[in-house]
């Protein structure tokens, strides 16, 4: 195979300014993922002919595989590198990212949004849009969409390739490449089945790769309160480790946001637009066999993000207790310093010798190309469907759109290398995703959610409701990035911080995008109750589950998942 | 997932990587047995217990989830 015999030259090519130097058995371990997703690519060509295989991957998945790779279409280089980095930052507030922004928005969609997009049979989130509100928010989101995507591929490239370059000192062109081919070959090979078997793959990959960080460091530190007491020393504070008690004004927590900001900006309005209505992660849930496990999927995952904060949020807490030296901002990066971005490398490079080293490292490269993998999936469906078919070439083969979706794909992938290049001056991953997110994201939100339980909205409604926050959002983030001091007005506070800027202008947008289509839709013509059938409340009969056990139904999980959810709170309050 | 083509399940992958995984983890931490590496910790010899814990874990999905002529479905 070539990529093992490109890795080992790689491996030759290290640079010696890099943070760990791989063992052979390492380089082994990274070439036989590569060997083993392209034989996934060639193994699963077979199985994916028609259009419903490509791109929902036959619509058969159980719960537990939808669920998973729902959760690990999320697990790519913002999560991983990007959380750790903001825990070192702002301690285990960043924590509320995973829990409050995992509970109530995944919870939300499996009981009441996912039956609308299930049994209105649509294809993507665009789709449903299509069918609720007509053609103009169809193209508005499904354009939004396609750009987004490609650009947090690109992002997500560019992460890896920064990241391979500091830690493994290979050559940033060579990572862009081979990893980008690479997940352009399986996923134009497999389509969704593809990234959906790489994101469980991931998701095991990712647990295994990873979890001697926390298990070491908790060790090396003597529990909990080792850790507490450490952290202590450094930063001479206790506001790292409490998720609730400094949340009462701007100024008392590292990350400059207030209670309300979180709750609402980021449980209400980041978190619920993300996960109910990304196409990236709602197509996983879409795939799924039946309702049931439709709905049981993002319910599934959102017991794992809850855990996921242990070999994320722990490392970076872990970082800022044992790490003898002070990580910098991207900002403030000079020769001889690491930033905090390099916290979770720096942490696997402490615990795990030869062999172990090779599996975090991999776990880290599986979770980039599978975050990748992820977008130029989505990309590929919904400019097939909502952009290609309807307003390029309409009424060809079904075997005419498969062969778009894997040209598609390749497109993606080279637009994504494009953007990567591209890429290069901003200070954090993560607040650049969060400006998108609520760029986009967050109004759609409003968007789909009144278009499932409000009869009374109407097709003008939803687009210029969706326009309006887009709007508003972008014109709030130029706002404050030409007169910084206006974040006062933004997120209520002259001491608020970016983070905090980022969860109120997502909140604002959602508010004027639920404002502007509900006065729309007062004025103008609704659709008719046949038009909305399997679309909105009052309109669509649901199927009954009363044949099962209870133990079995969406809402007793919901219901597990709500309590888990209190006792982590409570926790760490 | 279901095998309605008789499609190898993701199980099965995940198996087969996690169990070459463990074999060669295994065998690292065998060689380097008596020259410990540079990493904090090192003389719990976190990579021997790593490379059971995925032989474990691969080698049961490998088996749960093998291809079987009689069943004709990947196992399921």
């Amino acid at each position: 195979m070539v990529f093992p015999c490109t890795l080992a030259v790689a491996f030759l090519w290290q640079s010696p300014g890099r943070l760990v130097s791989l063992a052979p058995s390492d380089i082994l371990i990274i070439a036989i993922y590569f060997v083993m997703v392209l034989g996934i690519g060639v193994y699963l060509r077979r199985y994916a002919n028609t259009s419903n295989d490509f791109f929902m991957a036959g619509r058969e998945m159980t719960a537990w595989v939808a669920g998973l790779s729902f959760l690990s279409a999320n697990l790519g280089a913002i999560e991983l590198m990007g959380w750790a980095a903001s825990t070192y930052q702002y301690g285990i507030l960043a924590a509320h990212f995973y829990w409050i922004a995992a509970f109530p928005s995944m919870v939300f969609l499996g009981l009441v949004m996912m039956p609308f997009y299930y049994l209105s049979k649509t294809h993507s989130v665009p789709g449903y849009l299509q069918l609720r509100y007509g053609e103009s928010a169809r193209a508005l989101s499904g354009i939004s969409f396609a750009f987004m995507t490609i650009l947090m591929s690109g992002i997500n490239m560019y992460a890896m390739a920064i990241v391979m370059k500091v830690v493994l000192g290979w050559n940033i062109h060579f990572s862009i490449w081979v990893s980008s081919l690479t997940v352009a070959v399986y996923v134009a090979l497999g389509g969704l089945y593809s990234a959906i078997f790489n994101e469980v793959l991931q998701f095991f990959l990712i647990w295994l790769g990873a979890l001697i960080i926390p298990i070491l460091g908790m060790i090396e530190v003597g529990g909990w309160g080792g850790l507490k007491a450490r952290i202590f020393q450094q930063v001479h504070s206790n506001d790292y480790v409490h998720l609730w008690s400094t949340l009462g004004t701007f100024s008392g927590n590292p990350m400059g946001v207030h209670w309300t900001g979180i709750v609402f900006g980021l449980g209400g309005a980041i978190a619920c637009g993300y996960w109910t209505t990304d196409f990236l992660v709602v197509q996983r849930a879409m795939a799924a066999k039946d309702l049931r496990s439709a709905q049981l999927a993002p319910i599934i995952a959102s017991y794992f993000k809850m855990v996921v904060p242990l070999i994320v949020i722990l490392p970076g807490l872990l970082g800022l207790a044992v790490l003898p030296f002070k990580l910098v901002p991207e900002s403030a990066m000079q020769p001889g310093l690491h930033s905090y971005n390099e916290v979770l490398p720096l942490m696997l490079a402490r615990y795990a010798g030869p062999g172990l080293l090779g599996l975090g490292i991999t776990a880290l490269i599986a979770g980039f190309m599978s975050g990748m993998a992820g977008n130029v999936s989505a990309f590929a469906t919904v400019w097939t469907y909502d952009i290609y078919q309807p307003y390029i070439k309409k009424g060809m083969s079904d075997a005419h759109y498969v062969r778009i979706g894997r040209w598609c794909t390749l497109i993606g992938v080279f637009l994504s290398i494009g953007t990567a290049y591209f890429v290069t001056n901003f200070k954090s991953i993560m607040d650049y995703m969060q400006a998108l997110v609520g760029f986009f994201i967050s109004p759609l939100f409003g968007t789909v959610l009144i278009g499932m339980v409000w009869k009374r909205a109407t097709p003008k409604g939803g687009f210029w409701g969706l326009l309006a926050g887009t709007a508003s959002s972008m014109a709030m983030y130029i706002a404050v990035k030409i007169h910084p001091a206006w974040i006062r007005y933004v997120a209520l506070s002259p001491d608020a911080k970016d983070m905090a800027e980022n969860v109120y202008r997502a909140l604002w947008s959602l508010l004027i995008c639920v404002v502007v289509t509900v006065v729309v839709s007062l004025f103008t013509k609704p659709k008719t109750e046949e038009q909305l059938s399997g679309l909105t409340w009052g309109a669509t009969m649901f199927p009954k589950n009363e044949h099962l056990p209870f133990w079995k139904t969406p809402l007793f999980w919901a219901a597990g998942v709500a309590i888990f959810f209190g006792i982590l709170q409570w926790m760490f309050w | 997932m279901r095998e309605r083509h008789h499609m190898l399940p993701v199980w099965f992958f995940i198996g087969l990587l996690l169990t070459t995984y463990g074999v060669i983890i295994l065998i690292t931490s065998i060689v380097d047995w008596s020259q410990p590496s540079q990493a904090i910790l090192a003389q719990y010899h976190p990579s021997l217990w790593g490379g059971i814990i995925l032989l474990l874990i691969g080698s049961f999905y490998v088996l749960k989830f093998r291809p079987r002529r009689s069943s004709g479905n990947g196992g399921k």
